[in-house]
């Protein structure tokens, strides 16, 4: 009985490894993307040159005490252009502000890109070094992070906020319905 | 598919081919702290390109990341400080080098563990097959080598 | 039309290896021989279809005919003409192609030699070879066809990937293909042996000459995409621990166990279900291989475009053909039993030792690769695993095997008999010691102590491989290929390992931004570097650098990096200026513009990192030598044979 339990073993580990493989597989879309560890944790604070009013500054604490979006973009990012036309719905829709982070960019060039495009920010900070983004766990643009009025990252999208995801994932959580996980 | 559409920007970037190694930074003109940097920007990923070290990667967010260790070391954090740091921005998924956990610590003492398997069944059938020696007479054939 | 033909050539062909497989499997059971007969006709049609097949694909190409959608994808009309077809292989649906073709290859290969074996048994062969073909055309023909067409065509490609656009591709994917599939016919021989219910000494010694060959290719191959990531990417590394580099690595591992195991089998009819056990494991391992590339399992620098709908029907056929295998396997093996002995310091007992090293190097490897899908799939959350953790990891059973290698090759099968060698062993041993440390001391400053460990090891390996071919000239002695071989290979690993050795230890390297005319010392070779100006290729754009490399106040060559932008892709990429020589190799790396016309670069002295590649091309020799030795083609002595049907009579 112990020499036929010790041959079937490899049929067994094989079983177990085709179960994980098949999870993997499910999971697959997503591998390549961090899970942020800051969701559930406070925004870091900063302090930032605000692109369109030379010589101000947007901090987080201008918007502390009430739900907004920080998205991150650049003029030299593909994507944030697909997204542009999502953010300056969700501006209409009123039902958030939207605080840009121009990452790794050319003031000018991105000022040029929202006047072209349309500016779909409250507030819109420049980041030229990186600092923040890296506090906030940036890796590509755009990504953005959903922060409740207490301050407290509740989402983060990584790449391009699509209708669903505002509809299915965002907005419930901004109404306080439950659903809508990371 | 929004997920899908930056992951493949990126990996398609980086597939595209790209450059390597540029770190135009000048060393840090302590050498211990120099080594320090050449050790941690090996051990954490670029979270862009995610197959190369920092050390080794070309783009900008690299070199960002690069600054930030070499900021660090300087202000005098520990290696741990520092990769902490960075963990709690980016997950455990940016260090090459699995930090010592409970969770861990199968994968780190797995070799070892396996190594006393290995030497445990090498004794058995050793001490098997050296009884048997007594109740076998087969001619091995010295054709070759075997 | 070109392209229709091809696509219907390759449905054609898996009808065919269907037909081969039905055939091969219940063709013996039969008592009409005609059955049986037939089985090379089939896989004699499924060859021939497959080439047209390729021949088309190759065609498709070198027209550049952009209505073929794959063709679009990989090519380009400033494409030169050797990277277009070569660009066959580029991507995904090209790959399994060439992995079809070299399947298609392999069975004619086991047609052509299967003189010497029972004809039921070449049938079985051939019929579970042609399940694997079937299973790979289904898996082409439903998700992954190259054939398809564009309507409206493009009007030019998107070019190959620039990092492909290189000599090697030409070499590395095929060589490394021949040696993945070559494990197939082990398995095949496997399967053949469970399915009949008997395996021998018989089995083992025609089971040998395939498996080494096949594990020749694949050595072959591991190395050359190791030199070809060294120049080609930049980096300057030659390993990365990368998630597919190391499903290349596993399968070579086992591969390299099986042959050793089979050579007990062969000898002493020991060691049959573990023998067994491990001909599945090798191919199932390049299978596994083949999903994790394709499927997005795992993140990857070298995966093909992911799809995870391509990886449920690759997860499907694992499953189909694995758990086939391994479910034969717990049927069969218990009646495989063996009452033969060894001594403790036999060639049996060594090579015990070898095969359980081996096989912890490749299960720590497996487990590394595969913890942060497991960390994942449990809610652990990320995980990450890098060489950091693998190369302590893969020393801890590889060097006690390094160590036992230079002991376990002197010993005599059954009884040992250490003592007659011992002269030998001590001193090869000691001299090697010496050496290493003379050159550790001498050549490398005396620094790290990994290296005159590692040195040693190698250096004890390459005497001790000479001891045996130089006792039997000096007795006049036969010297057969496959004492040669062995000799050979063995050597070849230990170049290899003295390369790696000083290369992980001595390397220096120098990443900063250089101006015009300046000079960067790293360690005794001066490098100065005098601008740079613009090239133009067939389908790039580059800066070239130029480099003068002195040393002790004497140039001695010139290195020209660029900086490459291909035309099409646009994304710039570095071709690093290297000077190979034995001893060390001299390597620049372009980074970027700093202004000022002076540029970031990497500067590398690396001692002794040919010896890893020429170390892996021994080895290959070796093993190609060894796969020939004349007495695998003879049929054994009537005499063991009865003896070993009886033995391995099953017990039921």
């Amino acid at each position: 009985m112990s020499r036929l339990n010790k041959f079937i073993l490899p049929l067994g580990g094989f079983a177990l490894l085709a179960v994980l493989l098949a999870v993997g597989l499910k999971q697959a879309p997503e591998k390549g993307i961090i899970k942020s560890p800051l969701v559930g944790k406070l925004a870091p604070a900063y302090s930032l040159p605000d692109l369109m009013q030379p010589g101000a500054v947007v901090a987080s604490d201008d918007l502390k005490g009430k739900w907004h979006v920080v998205n991150v973009w650049g003029s030299w990012c593909f994507a944030c252009r697909d997204e542009h036309p999502m953010l300056l719905a969700i501006q209409q829709e009123g039902v958030v502000p939207i605080v840009g982070i121009d990452w790794n960019d050319e003031e000018a060039a991105g000022r040029e890109w929202l006047a072209k495009l349309g500016n779909p920010y409250a507030r819109v900070a420049v980041d030229r070094e990186g600092r923040t983004a890296i506090h906030y766990g940036v890796t590509a643009a755009p990504e953005s992070f959903l922060i409740n009025p207490q301050g407290v990252i509740v989402k983060k999208v990584t790449g391009v906020i699509t209708p669903k995801i505002w509809r299915d994932e965002m907005l419930p959580l901004i109404r306080g319905v439950a659903g809508g996980g990371q | 598919m929004s997920r899908g559409v930056v992951f493949a920007a990126t990996l398609s970037l980086f597939l595209a081919g790209v450059a390597w190694a540029v770190d135009t930074t000048p060393p840090i003109p302590d050498p211990a702290l120099q080594e320090r940097y050449v050790t941690l920007t090996h051990e954490l990923r670029c979270v862009q390109c995610q197959n190369e070290a920092i050390a080794d990667s070309p783009v900008e967010i690299a070199a960002q990341l690069r600054r930030e260790v070499r900021e660090s070391l300087i202000a005098g954090q520990s290696d741990d400080e520092i990769r902490e740091t960075m963990v709690s921005r980016y997950s455990e998924f940016i260090l090459f080098k699995p930090r010592w956990s409970a969770k861990t610590a199968l994968l780190w003492l797995a070799p070892a563990l396996m190594l006393l398997v290995g030497a445990f069944i090498a004794l058995r059938v050793v001490g098997r097959r050296r009884q048997l020696l007594e109740t076998d007479d087969s001619v091995v054939d010295e054709d070759g080598d075997g | 039309m070109i392209p229709e033909i091809g696509h219907f050539a390759l449905i054609l062909a898996m009808l065919l290896a269907l037909v081969q497989a039905a055939l091969g499997l219940i063709g013996p059971r039969s008592t009409q021989p005609r059955y049986v007969d037939a089985v090379p006709s089939a896989v004699a049609g499924q060859f021939v279809f497959t080439c047209i097949a390729m021949g088309c694909l190759a065609k498709s190409f070198i027209d550049y005919d952009f209505s073929v959608r794959y063709v679009a994808e990989n090519a380009n009309s400033a494409l030169p003409l050797f990277f277009r077809i070569a660009a066959m292989w580029g991507a995904h649906e090209g790959s399994l192609l060439l992995w079809i073709f070299v399947l298609s290859l392999w069975t004619v290969a086991v047609v052509l030699r299967a003189r010497t074996l029972p004809r039921s048994f070449t049938a079985r062969v051939l019929g579970v070879l042609g399940l694997l073909s079937f299973g790979f055309l289904l898996f082409t023909l439903a998700t992954s066809n190259p054939f398809l067409r564009l309507d409206p065509p493009a009007p030019d490609g998107r070019d190959l990937n620039p990092l492909l656009q290189d000599v090697a591709l030409a070499v590395h994917p095929p060589m490394l293909y021949t040696g993945y599939v070559g494990l197939s016919v082990a398995f095949a021989f496997a399967c053949a042996a469970m399915i009949e219910g008997r395996l021998d000494q018989t089995w083992a010694r025609w089971t040998r000459p395939w498996t080494t060959l096949a594990w020749s290719f694949l050595t072959a191959g591991i190395a050359l995409g190791s030199w070809w990531a060294y120049y080609e990417l930049g980096w300057g590394g030659f390993w990365f621990w990368d998630p597919v580099e190391n499903a290349s690595f596993r399968p070579w591992l086992v591969a390299t166990a099986l042959i050793h195991s089979l050579a007990v089998t062969d000898k002493r009819g020991l060691f049959k279900s573990w023998t067994l056990l491990l001909a599945i494991t090798g191919f199932s391992l390049s299978l596994l291989g083949t999903f994790l590339v394709r499927s997005g399992v795992l993140v990857s620098v070298h995966s093909f475009a992911a799809d995870p709908a391509r990886g449920i029907f690759i997860l499907a056929f694992l499953v189909v053909v694995i758990g086939g295998a391994l479910g034969l396997y717990a049927w069969r093996a218990p009646s495989l039993r063996s009452e033969a002995g060894f001594e403790m310091t036999s060639r049996e007992s060594f090579l015990l030792f070898n095969n359980i090293l081996l096989v912890i190097a490749a299960a720590v490897i497996f487990g590394g690769t595969m913890a942060p899908m497991v960390s994942d799939a449990l809610g652990q959350g990320a995980l990450s695993v890098g060489p950091q953790y693998f190369n302590p990891s893969f020393a801890l059973p590889a060097l006690p095997l390094l160590a036992l290698l230079s002991v376990g090759m002197h010993a005599g099968w059954k009884r040992g008999n250490l003592s007659r060698v011992k002269r030998e062993v001590l001193f090869t041993g000691v001299l090697a010691l010496a050496l290493a440390v003379a050159i550790w001391l001498g050549a490398y400053g005396g620094r790290k102590l990994l290296m005159p460990l590692g040195i040693a090891l190698g250096l004890w390996i390459v005497l001790s491989s000479l001891v045996d071919p130089v006792d039997r000239i000096r007795r006049k002695l036969s010297l057969p290929l496959g004492v040669v071989g062995m000799a050979v290979a063995h050597l070849g690993l230990g170049m290899t390992t003295i390369g790696i050795t000083v290369v992980q230890s001595a390397t220096l390297e120098i990443d900063r931004a250089v101006a015009p005319g300046e000079t960067v010392k790293v360690g005794e070779y001066d490098f100065r570097f005098e601008g740079t100006k613009a090239v133009e290729g067939p389908n790039y754009s580059a800066v070239q650098g130029t480099v003068v490399v002195g040393k002790g106040g004497k140039d001695i060559v010139v290195l020209r990096p660029q900086k490459r932008t291909y035309w099409v892709q646009q994304n710039p990429m570095t071709e690093a200026g290297i000077s190979a020589s034995w001893n060390r190799d001299l390597f620049v790396a372009m980074g970027e513009d700093v202004g000022r016309g002076a540029w970031s670069l990497r500067l590398q002295v690396r001692p002794l990192i040919q010896f890893i590649w020429w170390g892996a091309l021994v080895m290959t020799l070796g093993g190609v030598l060894s796969g020939l030795d004349r007495r695998y083609r003879q049929p054994k002595k009537a005499a063991r044979d009865a003896v070993d049907a009886v033995a391995a009579e099953p017990a039921a």
